[in-house]
């Protein structure tokens, strides 16, 4: 067996007692800032963030969990730049909970919302020059120089006059004895910037294409058995019944276990659980959403056009601009509940004694599975260590914690540890779903084919409300649903914003890649070029004219129709569309090149897309975000729509949940543009930008407007 | 294709035997002395896989043997098939034996209650009695289950149930079928297992206008549930004349043979819950017995064409791309199957009919094979393929490993699908 | 009892007839490196070589492949087209989340060993098989090119 985790030294132990490391590494961070000295030769560990042993081992803990984003590799960069180190000097290690890791933008410890390295561009540096400041004095202390007339770089302290020097590993020691400094040291000109707006390669790279890398699922507890669960496929219902007598006689299963809503059937290995499971006879008691379908979900947004509603943002009299405008212009949209898919199902290891928890799961909010748990069992806080893996694929699934509380449940209940993984079709029926929506809009132009205003109601749940009720705004609103929708790239003179809460029954919905933006942008953008089109306007042009006093805005539109060869002639049954946006703190542009065949079939050809996301930390990993993050908005919009039947999600799998595959993918073109502005997020920004960019695209190859997502299959 | 987890028919087999222990052990009751005649139980299981009473008296997903499987009948209306477990008031607890074999080879249940032929009872009426009782008592040793069976919705005059007494007049052979001396020890059982119990001209033959079975076109293949039953009459071009017979016994025993594909549907159906479990001397015979029966040419035949002549390098078209991306998982592109060989497409008739019904409905319904290796699981295509989509990659599939010019169209999907009418 | 071939070892293991070789792997051998994805042969990241073709383990009951070769991306070590693939994935950061790449590289390598020089259209018939949800595709291609010399 090769059991690595993610990093060097992690990996060199684990055979001989990774785990007991694990175990050991959360208790001694969770102290924070304070300074830590195990013994003698002890580590150095000013802060929350940095750690340096005697033998020279740098340790970054990250407070961001990795699922693909390429945050591991950002915010190393962010504390190595300050504490100058090379990337090749370093291990990392995942944050355990606790309150030095939380993203003060989401108000918990969380990964989401492309907030990582907006929220941690200045902390990060700053734990790295108060770690560099204190070994330079460590140093001259050692030497009996002034520290400004030494320098640190490459691990190593400099005096610059002698040519002396000390690793950081030699003077780890006496630095541990040193007071943190009270105040922030300086940081660096971005000017004298090493690795920050350089691209570096991965860290996480090596292991993951040598297979060593320790996701969730990959978990290996000594004495572990597995278990696979089926749950009640209606929303709310309970298990009635379950006949086991067959399950339990199938070879290697060892056990099957129930909570109120599910059977868990534990094995010696998963195939053994999942034949158990299969064998199973289980009666539901399918409760109030039994007979709950789609139409049922459409039907409410639908019949909240009218009536009552929040008003959640005006500018100006949008009501009357548009009512007296020369044309108006209305449309309907329409998206779908979303599944996360992501290739990584569901899953957890917990074990349970009466001394502590131990979980080892891949969560984006580490803080409340470690909360949870301790709520279930009864320990206290201190005693549920949850160490946190590789996500194969977040998307925002990872935001919830139910798996967590449910393995804890099942787990609580066996002496053994339990690695509980769902099957996919479990992690498709029993996802928590992008909630669908229903948006009107209607739009002014004036004589001159210029937009006057612009009245735009949003009918949807309101995820923010279950996730985090506190942050609900104090009207009703979940400022999600402002995104890409109150704040535009435009200067439009009027615009009125009301929202009608409606929740969805017989789903519980929750965050998906791009959020607020992804919705927003999608309807905005389209009305946009509904409202071009009208004007008899270019779709660029009539843009243009719009931001003319956001110059970020106009400067990735140019530059994105310039790439793209916005206005050349094109073949027949081809079109282009442009969408630009500001979500997350970046603007994009984008340019999508679709064929739209006579019988429907859509091909995406190519994309070309401009950004401006402020100070560029690792340049590769936003055009990969932009790469990655277009693709999973496309196959979201042309063919992904989550549906009920009897209250229970039909689609559970990949032949009736369809990915875009490799042969369907287009060109992505990226152009980043140099910006000095603090930086803005950048994972979710491709997602929000595909929709809109391909219904407009599509609109201009096939002459007919799509207003209704997804854009092909068969519901379309 | 994918191996799947041992079927709950599996586990409740054993619970069987586990009850029949337990009952020979209390050795007492006519029930009890009944059932613990081994050698008969035994001999019953066998004889119930040969005429597959399980697939029709089972509901998708409900209790094997339970009832409740609905058959709808065009024009006629819908049957659903009764509980044939022990159960004394919605099974067949309470039959005598004599009216078991009534309603078996008669069709006429308790009650004088006439059956309807969807109930093969022609072709069992050519088993012998003494086979009949055996499948009974086998049927004895199962768990009661109470599973009353939904009223069945027949039209008039086929609700007038004595309307089947001059049916049967008509149509039903008076007397199990007597071994021909002329003929073979293999092929008298050959032609038993054939024509009697696994009823194979049931689908395979077409229906005369009184919906009985064609003597004149035995075996040349009709369209039956919606699925095409193929020829299987020795004609070579349109029927089973060019298999050999390894390759005919490995697709009866195991539903695949190389060189002519997987079953699907209904037709792995019956590998699944019958022929699987036929010994090999079984198989033998059968097919020993169809290369006798009369050829019928009929209009679909048989394309020949092998892996060496397929056509290399990519193809553009939206068909292709799909079968790369959403099909080459199993199939791989060359279409000789990846994992198992039941992914293995070559020579596969559903893909030389130009107009794909069978290839359409199992691309919309998926299909299900149970081998010794475990569930073999065909896929049905979701909503968010297009039915153009499904019918792009129907036409690819048939000219690609065909190389006829496939004419399924996105309307076709739609009828199977259940949203537009037959065109 | 079977006998397994796994990167040139013999493993013995006492498992059902129909039990995936992708949980023999992963449950058995203790060799994660080969993912869980769907279960039925549709996203490609259970991806190994049997007798050198790539093939599905989630949907491959052990007992065929007893006695035969098996190489998973625990075995590519020393593979020289295995190394070079890998190497190619790193160079350019194809890896996002990850999880599907040792998939991905798996069909990659039995591409470029049944033919070194691929066409683009080549990768896509021989990789349109492997779901990747971080959408890392057009990466693989030009790895995959790079790997081949032929970028």
């Amino acid at each position: 067996m090769m059991p690595v985790t993610m990093l060097s030294r992690r990996g060199a132990l684990a055979g001989a007692g990774g785990l007991l490391l694990a175990a050991v590494l959360p208790h001694r961070a969770a102290r924070g800032a304070m300074r830590i000295v195990e013994d003698q030769a002890g580590p150095f560990a000013p802060n929350a963030f940095v750690r340096i042993a005697t033998d020279g081992t740098v340790t970054l803990i990250l407070p961001n969990v990795e699922m693909g984003q390429g945050i591991y590799t950002g915010e190393a960069m962010l504390i190595a730049e300050e504490l100058a180190v090379g990337l090749d000097q370093i291990q990392i290690e995942a944050a355990p909970p606790g309150d030095p890791y939380i993203t003060k933008e989401l108000g918990t410890q969380a990964t989401g919302g492309s907030t990582s390295t907006i929220a941690t561009w200045t902390g990060l540096r700053q734990a790295g020059a108060a770690a560099r400041t204190l070994l330079i004095q460590a140093a001259a202390a050692r030497w009996s120089v002034a520290p400004e007339t030494c320098q640190a770089g490459a691990g190593t302290v400099r005096h610059m006059d002698s040519g002396r020097s000390l690793t950081y590993g030699e003077v780890a020691a006496d630095a541990a004895q040193l007071s943190v400094p009270a105040n922030p040291v300086p940081l660096r000109d971005p000017a004298t910037f090493h690795l920050i707006g350089k691209s570096q390669h991965r860290l996480d790279s090596p292991a993951k294409v040598a297979g060593t890398a320790t996701f969730g699922i990959d978990v290996q507890v000594p004495g572990m058995l597995v278990g696979t669960v089926a749950a009640c496929p209606v929303l709310g219902g309970t298990l009635k019944h379950v006949d086991a007598d067959a399950a339990r006689k199938v070879p290697g299963v060892r056990d099957v276990l129930t909570i109120g809503n599910a059977v868990c059937v534990v094995g010696d290995h998963f195939w053994a659980a999942r034949k158990g499971l299969g064998a199973l006879s289980i009666t539901w008691d399918e409760g109030v959403n039994a007979a709950v379908t789609t139409a049922t979900i459409y039907r409410q947004l639908h019949d909240a056009l009218e009536g009552p509603a929040i008003v959640a943002h005006t500018k100006g009299d949008a009501r009357a601009v548009v009512a007296g405008a020369t044309t108006r212009v209305e449309a309907t949209y329409q998206q779908p509940l979303l599944a996360h898919a992501p290739m990584e199902p569901i899953n957890c290891t917990v074990q349970v004694t009466p001394q502590r928890c131990d979980i080892w799961v891949g969560s984006q909010v580490p803080l409340r599975a470690r909360d949870a748990a301790a709520e279930i069992t009864g320990l206290a806080k201190d005693q549920v260590h949850v160490h946190n893996q590789y996500i194969g694929g977040g998307f925002g699934r990872r935001l919830e914690h139910e798996y967590v509380i449910q393995a804890v449940q099942f787990a609580r209940q066996v002496s053994y540890p339990l690695k509980i993984v769902w099957t996919r079709e479990e992690d498709l029926t029993l996802d928590r779903f992008r909630p669908a929506y229903v948006d009107r809009l209607v739009g002014g132009l004036d004589r001159h084919g210029n937009l006057v205003g612009i009245e735009h109601r949003i009918v949807g749940p309101a995820v923010v409300a279950r996730w985090a009720p506190e942050a609900l705004l104090p009207n009703g609103m979940d400022d999600d649903l402002l995104v890409a929708t109150a704040e535009t790239p435009y200067a439009i003179p009027a615009t009125r914003l009301e929202y009608a809460r409606r929740e969805a029954p017989g789903v519980v919905t929750a965050w998906w890649r791009g959020v607020g933006g992804t919705r927003g942008v999608f309807v905005v953008e389209s009305f946009i070029d509904e409202l071009a089109a009208q004007a008899g306007a270019d779709p660029v042009a009539f843009r243009r004219k719009m931001t003319g006093d956001n110059p970020r805005a106009r400067a990735v539109l140019d530059l994105a129709a310039e790439k793209a060869n916005w206005g050349t002639p094109l073949p027949p049954h081809v079109g282009r569309g442009v969408a630009l946006q500001y979500v997350f703190g970046s603007y994009l542009a984008t340019v999508m090149e679709v064929e739209v065949s006579e019988t429907g079939g859509v091909r995406v050809r190519r994309a070309i897309v401009a950004v401006d996301c402020g100070r560029v930390v690792n340049p590769d990993q936003v055009v990969s975000q932009i790469e990655g993050g277009l693709i999973f908005g496309l196959s979201a919009a042309l063919y992904n729509e989550v549906t009920l039947s009897g209250g229970r999600v039909q689609e559970d799998n990949f032949h009736s949940y369809r990915i875009l595959r490799m042969n369907e993918s287009p060109m992505i073109d990226v152009h980043l543009i140099d910006s000095t502005e603090d930086p803005g997020g950048i994972g979710e920004t491709g997602t929000a930008a595909a929709a809109a960019a391909l219904a407009n695209a599509m609109a201009a190859a096939s002459g007919r407007r799509y207003r209704t997502l997804p854009l092909t299959g068969r519901q379309a | 294709m994918s191996a799947r987890a041992e079927s709950r028919r599996g586990v409740m087999r054993r619970t069987v035997y586990l009850s029949l222990a337990a009952v020979a052990a209390l050795g007492a009751g006519a029930r009890g002395a009944r059932a613990a005649d081994a050698d008969l139980v035994a001999r019953g299981e066998y004889l119930e896989r040969a005429a597959d009473c399980e697939v029709c008296h089972t509901r998708p997903g409900g209790t094997p043997f339970a009832g409740g499987r609905a058959f709808v009948l065009p024009g006629i209306g819908t049957i659903y098939s009764p509980n044939i477990t022990p159960d004394r008031e919605t099974g067949i607890g309470t039959y005598s034996d004599a009216q078991f074999v009534s309603a078996v080879q008669r069709g006429v249940a308790p009650g004088w209650k006439h059956l309807y032929p969807v109930m093969p009872y022609p072709s069992y009426a050519r088993m012998t009695v003494d086979d009949v009782r055996a499948i009974r008592a086998y049927l004895d040793t199962l768990r009661p289950v109470h599973a009353p069976a939904p009223a069945n919705e027949v039209r008039f005059p086929y609700s007038f149930r004595p309307v089947m007494i001059a049916w049967n007049l008509i149509n039903l052979p008076s007397a199990a079928l007597a071994d021909d001396p002329g003929q073979s020890a293999d092929w008298n059982r050959g032609r038993y297992l054939v024509e009697a119990a696994g009823h194979c001209a049931e689908c395979h033959s077409p229906r005369n206008i009184m919906q009985a079975t064609s003597r004149a076109h035995s075996y040349a293949g009709t369209v039956t549930d919606g699925w095409r039953a193929y020829n299987i009459s020795p004609d070579p071009d349109s029927g089973i004349g060019a298999w050999s017979d390894t390759q005919l016994a490995a697709y009866l025993s195991s539903g695949h043979a190389e060189g002519h594909g997987t079953a699907a549907g209904p037709m792995a159906d019956v590998v699944s819950h019958s022929l699987r479990y036929l010994t090999a001397r079984d198989i033998a015979a059968m097919v020993t017995y169809l290369r006798t029966l009369p050829a019928r040419r009929s209009d679909e035949t048989v394309a020949n064409i092998t892996p060496d002549a397929l056509a290399t390098g990519a193809n553009s078209s939206n068909g292709s791309r799909l079968f790369a991306g959403a099909c080459a998982g199993c199939h791989l592109t060359n279409g000789q199957g990846r994992q198992v060989e039941v992914a293995d497409l070559w020579g596969a008739r559903s893909l030389g009919e130009t107009q794909g019904p069978n290839l359409t409905k199992l691309m919309v319904e998926g299909s299900r094979l149970d081998t010794a290796q475990g569930a073999m699981i065909m896929p049905a295509f979701g909503p968010e393929y297009r039915d153009q989509d499904l019918a792009d990659i129907a036409n690819y599939a048939i000219g690609h490993f065909s190389h006829r010019i496939g004419h399924v169209t996105a309307r076709d999907v739609a009828t199977e699908r259940g949203d537009a009418p037959p065109s | 009892m079977l006998t397994l071939q796994v990167n040139g070892v013999a493993h013995q293991v006492d498992v059902p007839d129909d039990m995936p070789l992708l949980w023999v792997l992963r449950d058995v051998l203790g060799m994660p490196g080969t993912k869980f994805g769907c279960g039925i042969a549709e996203c490609g990241a259970c991806t190994v070589h049997v007798d050198g073709k790539p093939v599905r383990s989630c949907s491959l009951p052990a007992s065929l492949v007893a006695g035969r070769p098996v190489t998973t991306i625990e075995g590519l070590a020393g593979d020289m087209v295995g190394e070079s693939v890998q190497q190619a994935w790193m160079d350019i950061d194809v890896v996002q989340c990850g999880y599907c790449q040792t998939g991905q590289i798996m069909s990659a390598v039995a591409l470029l060993k049944s033919n070194p020089h691929p066409t683009d259209d080549d990768i896509d018939q021989a990789m349109s098989g492997n779901i990747c949800r971080c959408g890392t595709y057009r990466r693989i291609r030009a790895a995959i090119r790079n790997a081949a010399g032929v970028a």
